[in-house]
């Protein structure tokens, strides 16, 4: 029952590739900017599924290495423009936060639960304080504008977006249904006896954790250079974090294609209702809170029946 | 030396206020198990109620105060029964998984109040007018007299709070069902009255730490996230769980801060705390008191 669901599954995630991936022949320039902001988004929203579904880590600062990963490639930039190119940049930012990841995993191994979840919360705050106290490097609360771009055709960011989406989704998907993600989800449920059938859960939650920090640190290096700007309202605030945490569970955790689907569900749904103005963040809130009580296995879950 | 002064007495009574938010915090997690990410926004609406009692429905200072502090009450009893008791209940939800359930919801919840009250109220930062009018000099320094009657109300209700759990009927119940739920209900309490009761003390202590909030810095819709992350991490740095830890954590943090403002830069007054709270949480993972 399970692989025929799952068979079908792919058949529409291919379904809409193919469909995404003609979407800029007839659509305006403004949806195909709202969607590559979504497809970011979504991958910002399946590396943190890697790390809370199956490694059990309530990380409460996904925007620390997405901060991390922007920032970066965003000052290098700045600093080094033409002797630097753009490729190098988001490469360097990936860089800064698989090392940043590397350092939240530290205490991700000795303490648990909301201990954990505190020290995440405290590593955005961090960063948000060091971006502001450090100013004349990170432009501070104004932002950080970057003098070179990918591209300006919205055709071709959009069609980056989506590629960089399909990669980090298919390998980020791959990951979680092998042995890795099976030995991840039995350490995070129950450690010590993962560990007793001798797994090395170090080793196992420093790859996630890694793995988690790359592509949330190549993607907001990417979407620095598609906005052309870095802020801490965009890239490290904590209500970007609450965003995409929400995301990941409206869509079903433990699904990581789930985490793409309320991404996205949840930039579209926030742009739709902007003529509500400020009420647009409260209905929001209201859906998911709904979605969250009524079905805590997310929008997957309930379509994909019952999981044991 | 005035400014020794000033950082002592300003100092003591952002510490005092910081204690009895905290208090409340740790109340709820010690009985429950709960992090309730909604705090701030629940005392902020405290504040914002009193606020729009005194200049909106024109009432007195004290009406107003009483306003603030029974919105509070029922707010937090709507977060039991909307983003806990749910989450709780619900047969789909696995044991391992409320934890993170909870946190999600109550953080939620707390977004749809601070939405609401930046809708009805708007984003601007608003001042409960205070119930003690005046200044008053003492070693050189100049405050209002108000400052004194927040602290001196703090530690009033912090010790009201200290008889309540430990020299009463009730309260030893309380303190029983954070050690064993179920011999409690073995014994033939129940649990969900004393929930209902728990979460209204709760209310109340967030109230007044709101209500007086308001009168000392003045609170905004803004104020609502760095409210519950310093309830937050007073209550990891001292110890999940322990008052007495909350207490202490409470004035490191308030003085800290204090030191800070007054001697760099008021910008740069969270650093130091979220600093030390890093290094604990390195070195001494369960807290300053906190048992494992």
């Amino acid at each position: 029952m399970r692989a025929r669901v799952t068979s079908r599954f792919l058949w529409l995630c291919l379904l809409f590739l193919a469909v995404a991936s003609i979407l800029p022949l007839w659509v305006s320039a403004y949806v195909l900017g709202l969607m590559t902001v979504a497809y970011y988004t979504a991958v910002f929203a399946m590396s943190w599924d890697l790390l809370f579904g199956f490694a059990g880590e309530v990380n409460f600062g996904p925007t620390f290495l997405i901060g991390l990963g922007a920032y970066t490639a965003g000052i290098l930039d700045a600093r080094f423009s033409p002797a630097l190119s753009v490729g190098w940049c988001v490469l360097a930012g990936a860089g800064a936060a698989v090392i940043g990841g590397l350092l939240l995993a530290l205490p991700a191994l000795r303490v648990r639960g909301p201990y954990f979840g505190l020290t995440t919360l405290v590593a955005v705050l961090m960063l948000q304080n060091l971006v502001i106290v450090f100013a004349d490097l990170t432009g501070g609360e104004i932002g950080l504008s970057v003098p070179d771009v990918i591209t300006v055709n919205p055709k071709l960011n959009y069609l980056i977006a989506l590629g960089f989406m399909t990669v980090a989704g298919a390998i980020l998907f791959g990951l979680s249904r092998s042995s890795v993600g099976l030995i991840l989800q039995a350490s995070g449920q129950d450690a010590v006896q993962a560990a007793a059938l001798g797994f090395n859960i170090t080793k196992h939650k420093l790859f996630a954790f890694g793995v988690s920090a790359f592509f949330s640190g190549l993607a907001g290096a990417l979407m620095v250079f598609y906005m052309g700007s870095a802020s801490v309202g965009t890239f490290i605030d904590v209500a970007i974090a609450v965003q995409i945490i929400i995301a990941a569970v409206l869509g079903g955790r433990r699904t990581v294609l789930g985490a793409a689907l309320g991404a996205a569900l949840l930039i579209v749904l926030g742009e739709t209702l902007r003529p509500l103005g400020q009420l647009a963040t409260l209905v929001v809130s209201i859906v998911a809170l709904g979605v969250i009580l009524l079905f805590p296995d997310g929008i997957l879950g309930a379509l994909g029946g019952e999981r044991s | 030396m005035t400014r020794f002064w000033q950082i002592v007495i300003d100092g003591f009574a952002i510490s005092a206020l910081y204690a009895l938010g905290a208090t409340g915090f740790t109340l709820i997690f010690g009985v429950s198990g709960v992090l309730n990410l909604s705090h701030g926004a629940i005392m902020v609406a405290a504040a914002v109620a009193a606020w729009a009692a005194a200049s909106l429905g024109q009432h007195g200072p004290y009406l107003a105060a009483v306003a603030g502090v029974a919105v509070a009450i029922a707010l937090s009893l709507l977060t039991y029964g909307v983003a806990v008791r749910p989450v709780q209940r619900n047969p789909r939800i696995e044991v391992a998984e409320r934890e993170i359930f909870i946190l999600t919801a109550t953080l939620l919840w707390g977004i749809i109040i601070q939405e609401t009250i930046a809708y009805l109220f708007t984003n601007n930062a608003k001042t409960v007018p205070p119930l003690v009018d005046g200044v008053i000099t003492m070693l050189g320094v100049r405050t209002p007299a108000n400052e004194y009657f927040t602290a001196a109300t703090c530690w009033i209700v912090i010790g009201l709070l200290w008889l309540l759990v430990n020299r009463t009927r009730g309260g030893k119940v309380v303190l029983a069902a954070s050690m064993n739920p179920r011999g409690v209900t073995l014994l033939g309490f129940e649990l969900s009255t004393m929930y209902l009761a728990v979460w209204s003390v709760y209310g109340l202590l967030a109230g007044i730490a709101g209500v007086l909030l308001g009168m000392f810095l003045g609170v905004s819709s803004y104020s609502v996230g760095p409210l519950t992350a310093s309830a937050f991490s007073i209550v990891v740095l001292g110890g999940l769980g322990s008052v007495t830890g909350s207490l202490v954590a409470a004035f490191v943090v308030g003085y800290l801060e204090t030191v800070t403002a007054y001697m760099i830069s008021p910008a740069y007054r969270t650093i130091p705390p979220l600093l030390l709270l890093v290094a604990v949480m390195y070195l001494r993972p369960q807290g300053l008191f906190g048992r494992r």
